[in-house]
């Protein structure tokens, strides 16, 4: 897995890439409180390179969700979901937790 | 049979995925449907780690593989704590987000990605059996 941070105006954009599963995840969830700890509270995850992700990405997501959206107004919002782990974050109900987008830069226009 | 001897840590869930993923797609599987199987192995896989060995680097688990009356059984046996699926509530998919709890996911898609999940103890361990049919 590799990740990528990006910053625009109104927000940092995580750039996914690979797989992100029990292994990966820690890094996933250290991307995003490194984001949140330069009190940037509006993100976008982009998965357009993503290839899996387990419960245990699912979980890093909705800790940074919570934290953004409870604490500080902000929001994850996700971008170019592959269909295989969109399928997967509906069996899991993550669907009405995080607004999705077709497009990353959309998606950062959103914010 | 086909079985793979793993160690408990999280960089064999790779291999784990290949292994089952491989064995999937040479039943023809569609890739959904192999990508299913992927993900709730590694869920179980993973739970184990994490759960029956708490941490400890040294366990050893076996991993199973059979395609058979147009099912694939899965298996996962391992020697560490026995795992009680009872006690583990499943998560409430209608709570919003400050009540989600962040725990018990893999065992509720387990279930909803596999066909059957099975937990026994037997003496040779914790064995673990999930089936998905094919089509």
């Amino acid at each position: 897995m590799k990740i990528n941070t990006k910053e625009f105006k109104h927000c940092d954009m995580v750039s996914i890439e690979g797989r992100v599963d029990s292994s990966s995840a820690p890094q996933l969830s250290k991307a995003l409180d490194a984001v949140i700890g330069k009190g940037v509270y509006k993100i976008v995850v982009d998965m357009s390179q993503l290839e899996y992700m387990s419960s245990a990405g699912f979980r890093a997501l909705l800790a940074s969700q919570r934290v953004c959206r409870r604490y500080h107004r902000g929001e994850v919002v996700l971008a170019s979901v592959p269909e295989r782990i969109r399928e997967a974050f509906e069996l899991a109900g993550f669907t009405e937790l995080f607004r999705t987008y077709g497009d990353p830069l959309e998606a950062v226009g959103s914010l | 049979m086909q079985t793979v001897t793993f160690s408990s840590t999280f960089d064999v869930l790779d291999d784990i995925r290949s292994f089952v993923g491989e064995q999937a797609r040479g039943a023809a599987f569609n890739e959904k449907d192999v990508y299913s199987i992927q993900l709730a192995t590694d869920e179980a896989a993973s739970n184990v780690i994490e759960h029956a060995y708490q941490g400890r680097l040294d366990g050893k688990f076996d991993v199973g593989c059979e395609f058979r009356k147009g099912g694939l059984i899965i298996t996962l046996l391992d020697h560490g704590e026995a795992f009680d699926p009872s006690k583990i509530d499943e998560p409430d998919l209608k709570a919003d987000l400050s009540d989600r709890k962040i725990g018990g996911l893999g065992i509720y898609l387990m279930r909803k990605l596999m066909d059957e999940v099975r937990y026994e103890t037997t003496q040779a361990g914790n064995l673990l059996t999930m089936v998905k049919r094919k089509g």
